[in-house]
């Protein structure tokens, strides 16, 4: 059974134009290391999330590399500011090829 | 050496408490890494560029009771236009198997260079941020923490 990786995203209900906003993300995932042995012995296979994307009205507006260094259940957050309400979409990547991915509306109070 | 790892293996399982699935242990060739290592990857990036102490914030707790998840949370003053603005940030970790902890790019929309994530120590250890500039200045910034149990980095 396949473990489900399902996103959770924190935006703002409103935004005015122009504020700076944090945005706060969170994927359940155990973020192995490929550093550690079983306990018949045998090492367990690095299997990471190595990248995090955040694309607002399908512009790029942050992204991070991870490496195994970073804790399971990987949390990121940042800060968006815009004059305009849109689609926030983000795209977390497997070592594995699968994409997580989630969005989100901003909108814009008057 | 295995002597060290067994040590470290006990501490990894007191870690996870008694409900982990998995009795863990650490491969017997687990090496920590150094102040040495991080060094030389910085300057396997950056050569002999200087690098400022100004204007990276790196905050982490001073004390890690759970070196599984520790809080970390770095700013950046920049105006954040498209003239001027910050490029990336590369966090490191000097005491972890791999120093490269994460990067993280951002663009003037971000309004704020700021990012808050969580990352694994293995033991106490200085973690280091470099940040990138536009113009191609880099900053720097460095802050010690303990690690009462280590995280398996």
């Amino acid at each position: 059974m396949a473990d489900a990786h399902i996103p959770k995203v924190r935006v703002p209900k409103e935004v005015k134009p122009g504020e700076i906003v944090e945005i706060r993300t969170l994927i359940p995932h155990e973020m192995e290391t490929g550093r550690r042995i079983d306990s018949q012995g045998t090492p367990v296979p690095r299997k990471i999330i190595n990248s995090f994307v955040a694309r607002f009205n399908g512009r790029e507006v942050f992204r991070a590399d991870w490496h195994p260094s970073v804790s399971a259940n990987p949390y990121q957050s940042f800060f968006l500011k815009t004059t305009v309400s849109g689609i926030l979409d983000f795209m977390w990547k497997d070592d594995d090829g699968t994409e997580y991915i989630s969005s989100a509306q901003l909108k814009l109070s008057r | 050496m295995t002597a060290e790892s067994d040590a470290f293996s006990r501490r990894e399982a007191l870690a996870l408490g008694g409900s982990a699935a998995l009795a863990l242990a650490l491969a017997p060739d687990f090496a920590l890494g150094d102040v040495a290592s991080t060094e030389a990857e910085l300057k396997r990036l950056y050569g002999e560029r200087p690098m400022e102490e100004s204007r990276i914030k790196l905050d982490l707790p001073p004390i890690a009771e759970n070196g599984l998840v520790v809080p970390v949370n770095i700013e950046v003053e920049s105006p954040m236009t498209d003239e001027d603005h910050v490029k990336a940030v590369h966090l490191f970790a000097e005491g972890n198997p791999a120093p490269r902890v994460a990067s993280f790019y951002f663009t003037p929309a971000n309004g704020k260079a700021a990012t808050s994530t969580r990352i694994r120590l293995a033991k106490t250890q200085t973690v280091v941020a470099v940040c990138e500039m536009s113009s191609g200045a880099l900053h720097v910034a460095r802050a010690e923490i303990k690690v009462t149990i280590g995280g398996c980095g």
